[in-house]
Parts: C-alpha cells; sequence; structure tokens
C-alpha cells in the first residue's frame, strides 16, 4: 500500500500541432511529498503538471494519480476515453493553485471556497461555510470572507485560492508558480501557508522558481529543460552540487 | 447643471471634512473661455423653439392628443405592448443562451443546427417571419403531436402565438450571438479553475461562465428590448392589437391620425425610458466583483449631493 505512489509517470509525450513540449518524462511523486519541478520557461513544467489533472491530454505514455489513469480506462490491452463527467470526479481529488490565482470574481472570498464543496459534493451550505470559515483562519484571511477578489491584493487572492482548492479535500495538490505573479513583498505570505500544508503531510506537486523554498521544504527537485528530466534528486544536492551543464548554467541565472 | 452633479461626488469625497482646511493653497486661474459652446447652445434653443412652434401651430389638435392619452383602448394596447415584447425577449433570451451555447460547443451536430438558426432567422426580414407564422396553416394544416395533442393550426395560431413565435425566434438568433461574444469574453482561466475544482462542463457554465459573461451580455440585451419595443409594433399586421394599433384604429375612425401618432410615440418613450433606468440597476448588479466600488445610483448620487451641501454648510 504504502508503495504506491500517488503519481507515476512513464514516457509522457505531450505536443501541440508540431510543438513538441513534453519529449518522455519518468517520475514518481511518493505521498506526503513535496515534490518541486524547476526549470527554464518553455520546459514544459507547467505543461505536465496540467497533464496531472487532465487540464491537457497526454498524446503517449502513461500517467496515474494514487494507481488510476488520468483520463482513461484500461480495458485488457485497450484504452478507453473517460466521460466529462468521470473526468470531473477524478479532479475532485486533484487541487491546484495557478499563477494567476483565477478566483471567481463574482464570489466573495468564502463563496469562492464553498463553491466546489456546494455544487459538486453536493453538501450543504452550512457544512460548507463551516469548512470555508476554519480554511480562511488557516490562510490567515478569517476576517476577510465578505470580501470580493479585486478588493484583496494578490497575495491575499492566493491564499483565498488555496483555500478553495483545499475545500474539496484533495488528497494532491498541484502548485503552478503560485508566487510568480506576486510582488516581492507578499510572496513569504504565500509560502508560510504552502510550507504549513507541507509539515500537514499534503502530498504536493510544486512549479516554482523559489528556490530557497525548493531547498527549505521540498523532499525531491526534478530539473527540466526541453521537455525532458535533466536531473532530479534531493533539493539540497541538486541546487547545491548540479551534475548537469544545463542545470549548472540555470542555476546560476537565478540563484 | 450636470457637470456640477457629476463633479460633485468625484472630488469631494478625497477631500473629505477637512476640505476648507487643505495644508495647500489651491491655484487660482482664471479659467479657458468656450465661447463656441455659448454660440452654439444658443443655437440648438433656437432650433428647438421654431419646431416646438411648427407643431404648436400645424393641423394638430393637442387637445385630442391630451384626451386620448389615457383612453383605456390606448392603455390596454400599450399593455399588450409589453406583454409581447417581455414575453418574446424571454423566448429570445433563453433561446439565445441555448444556440449559444450549442454553437460553441464541441458537438458538431449542435453546431451546425445553431449555425442554421442564426443564418436564417437573421437573415430574412422580422415582417417577412411574422407574415410566415401567420399563414402556417397553409403548410401545416394540423399540429399534430401524435396521441399527446392534436388541434387545427389556425387555432393555435392565435395573433399572440404568431406575434410571440415571430418576434421571439427572430430576436433568439441575435441574442445566441450576443450570448456568444460575452461567454466568450470571459477568461479562460475561469473555466480551467472550476474544471480543477471537478466541476463538469454544465455547471461551469451555469454557475462560472454565465454569471462572469452577464456584464457583457447585459448592455447589448438592454438595447435590443428597447429595440424589441419598438419593432412589436409590427405585429399590428398579424391582428395583434398592440399600441400602435390600438392608436390608429381610433385616429383612422376620428380622422385624428397625427394626434393618435402622438399619443403612441408618447407611451413609446415612456416605455423606453422606464426600461433604460431598469438597465442601469441590472447592470450595476452585475458589476460586483468586477470594479471595487460599485458606482452609486441615481437616488445615492442624489442624497450624497444633499449630504455634501450640509457638509460645508456646518463647515462654515
Amino acid at each position: 500500500m504504502t508503495a504506491q505512489p500517488m503519481v507515476k509517470a512513464e514516457g509522457v509525450h505531450k505536443s501541440y500541432g508540431a510543438a513538441h513540449i513534453l519529449r518522455g518524462i519518468d517520475l514518481e511523486v511518493a505521498p506526503r511529498e513535496v515534490f518541486c519541478l524547476v526549470g527554464p520557461s518553455g520546459s514544459g513544467k507547467s505543461t505536465f503538471l496540467r497533464c496531472i489533472n487532465h487540464l491537457e491530454r497526454i498524446n503517449s505514455g502513461r500517467l496515474s494519480v494514487d494507481g488510476e489513469l488520468v483520463g482513461y480506462r484500461q480495458k485488457g490491452d485497450k484504452l478507453y476515453e473517460l466521460k466529462d463527467s468521470e473526468v470531473a470526479a477524478q479532479r475532485r481529488e486533484i487541487g491546484m493553485v495557478f499563477q494567476r490565482f483565477n478566483l471567481f470574481p463574482h464570489m466573495t472570498a468564502i463563496e469562492n471556497v464553498m463553491e466546489a464543496p456546494v455544487m459538486v459534493k453536493g453538501e450543504s451550505k452550512a457544512v460548507a461555510r463551516e469548512r470555508a470559515v476554519r480554511l480562511l483562519d488557516r490562510v490567515g484571511l478569517g476576517d476577510k470572507g465578505g470580501n470580493y477578489p479585486s478588493q484583496l491584493s494578490g497575495g491575499q487572492q492566493q491564499r483565498v485560492a488555496i483555500a478553495r482548492a483545499l475545500a474539496m479535500e484533495p488528497k494532491l495538490m498541484l502548485f503552478d508558480e503560485p508566487t510568480s505573479a506576486l510582488d516581492p513583498e507578499l510572496v513569504g505570505d504565500v509560502l508560510d501557508v504552502m510550507r504549513d500544508l507541507a509539515e500537514s503531510g499534503m502530498t504536493m506537486i510544486v512549479v516554482t522558481h523559489e528556490m530557497g523554498f525548493a531547498r527549505e521544504v521540498g523532499d525531491n527537485l526534478v530539473f527540466m529543460d526541453g521537455g525532458v528530466v535533466v536531473e532530479s534528486g534531493h533539493p539540497r544536492e541538486v541546487l547545491g552540487n548540479p551534475q548537469h551543464e544545463r542545470t549548472k548554467a540555470f542555476l546560476s541565472k537565478v540563484l | 447643471m450636470t457637470d456640477k452633479i457629476e463633479k460633485g461626488p468625484a472630488e469631494n469625497p478625497p477631500a473629505g471634512p477637512g476640505a476648507s482646511g487643505l495644508p495647500y493653497e489651491a491655484i487660482k486661474a482664471i479659467p479657458v473661455r468656450h465661447y463656441g459652446r455659448w454660440v452654439s447652445g444658443v443655437v440648438v434653443v433656437a432650433l428647438l423653439a421654431w419646431l416646438g412652434y411648427a407643431f404648436a401651430n400645424g393641423n394638430v389638435i393637442w387637445a385630442t392628443v391630451r384626451d386620448k392619452l389615457f383612453d383605456p383602448a390606448v392603455l390596454s394596447g400599450l399593455g399588450n405592448t409589453v406583454i409581447i415584447s417581455v414575453s418574446a425577449m424571454a423566448l429570445g433570451l433563453v433561446l439565445g443562451i441555448v444556440f449559444a451555447v450549442m454553437r460553441l460547443s464541441k458537438n458538431p451536430v449542435t453546431g451546425a443546427v445553431s449555425w442554421l438558426y442564426i443564418w436564417f432567422f437573421r437573415g430574412t426580414p422580422v415582417y417577412v417571419q411574422l407574415l410566415v407564422w401567420f399563414n402556417l396553416s397553409l403548410i401545416f394544416q394540423y399540429i399534430n403531436l401524435g396521441p399527446i395533442y392534436k388541434n387545427e393550426t389556425v387555432d393555435v395560431m392565435t395573433p399572440f402565438m404568431v406575434a410571440l413565435l415571430g418576434l421571439g425566434l427572430n430576436e433568439g438568433a441575435y441574442m445566441a450571438e450576443i450570448v456568444r461574444a460575452g461567454i466568450q469574453s470571459v477568461d479562460e482561466g475561469q473555466t480551467e479553475a472550476a474544471h480543477a475544482l471537478g466541476m463538469p462542463q454544465t455547471k461551469t457554465m451555469r454557475r462560472i461562465v454565465l454569471p462572469q459573461a452577464m456584464r457583457v451580455i447585459i448592455p447589448p440585451t438592454g438595447n435590443e428590448f428597447i429595440n424589441m419595443l419598438k419593432t412589436s409594433s409590427l405585429v399590428s399586421a398579424v391582428q395583434y392589437t398592440e399600441l400602435l394599433r390600438a392608436s390608429s384604429n381610433i385616429g383612422n375612425t376620428a380622422g385624428a391620425i397625427m394626434e393618435m401618432l402622438f399619443v403612441a410615440s408618447f407611451w413609446y418613450l415612456a416605455l423606453t425610458s422606464v426600461f433604460s433606468v431598469g438597465q442601469y440597476y441590472l447592470e450595476r448588479r452585475f458589476a460586483r466583483g468586477s470594479t471595487r466600488n460599485l458606482p452609486p445610483t441615481p437616488f445615492q448620487r442624489l442624497k450624497a449631493n444633499l449630504n455634501m451641501f450640509r457638509r460645508t454648510e456646518v463647515a462654515r
């Protein structure tokens, strides 16, 4: 049981037309692990993240979450595409935080957090509200529940977005450059929330440029470039003593 | 006049109660003189006066206009105009949303059906469509829904039904394009976020995309509705007694054609004015979250202006 990886990718390829973005990704993410993806822009790390909850469809290979194929069902040696509702059911278990927050602007912070449990799980509003209050408290925004996203700073919006994802009680959280769109002084608050989440044992895959966070919180780090995994290992080792030229070149620019 | 009203809330709140005790000396300069505005103002007033004089002295009995304004037949026509406009618009809105979603769907069949619908109903005059509905019994003598329902087409196609189908289906084609533009204006990140939370396609559309699309949809829809109020005058051709038909019926028998056209115009203007105000409030409601602070309603603005006067008086 414990040996089953939370995410397993084998030979994952993804192209948009002629652009071959992912060129064979193999990796495993263990439960309760904080898994960092770093690399130059265009290296495919965000694309790979979006494949994990089927926002993007992979062209080749196998990708599974908690032992279940993403977006497909296997019968014998044939693959069947999942229906819209089945894909939606898979996504319920996977939380995602976006670079540009993507909060629902026509709803207040607390309504944002309550939306999915009520609409997707059919939870009662009272139960959903109670959890939403607790989650907003947890991300340090207990007093902002009645605010619309446009009335919140970027850092606050991103923390609401994290609370919104957590409201579905996911077993895996995906972070797509969660601090890249933030002013430098607001980055710390978001990273604090993520650190706290990591300590609580959440499995997290984090695409980031925050090497400090990766070194301190990450259990595993993968350096991607040109759609392939160049180097992987413990963050302190990869960041402190990179083996490949491409890793060295990239790190010398960002560190 | 209006200048002053609009400047009031914009300039004064930042200054706040301490307006009189500013820490700096305001610039005192002679403002630019706009002589052109004065000249054009005079010209406009003169033209309006001339027009008013012409109408007042024309061959129009104004007392008739006043007397017939609240004539029961006119008021009943007015009511019918509102009823047919609102119901045709409601039908158009529903059809518009359905066909817009169909048009944007990945299903090629629904996409093609929607395209065909819009192509046909937008491509032929609404007047022609009304006449075709009116004469539908020439093609389908019976409306036959198997064991559920069967009736002669002439009995089903009352003037109201003809008007509703004619105006509503035509409107649906225009609304479909407006709704489509609205849906496409919503950031793709919104759909992605909803999908990532496990919301299926239909719920994403209903809960996330459409409410945000409304902000883009409402202004042209208000425009469409005002258009509809006036286009509904065409349905007098299919025996539906709306405002224009009711008015001109009186006008023709009483020999007061121009007078009754003024009566009808007065009510059309009244209707469009009322609905313009309604549209303002509707837009305000769907602006929630898109602006930090909602614009004040006319009433709130008035109150703020009154408060402003009071405050300066107190300050002095």
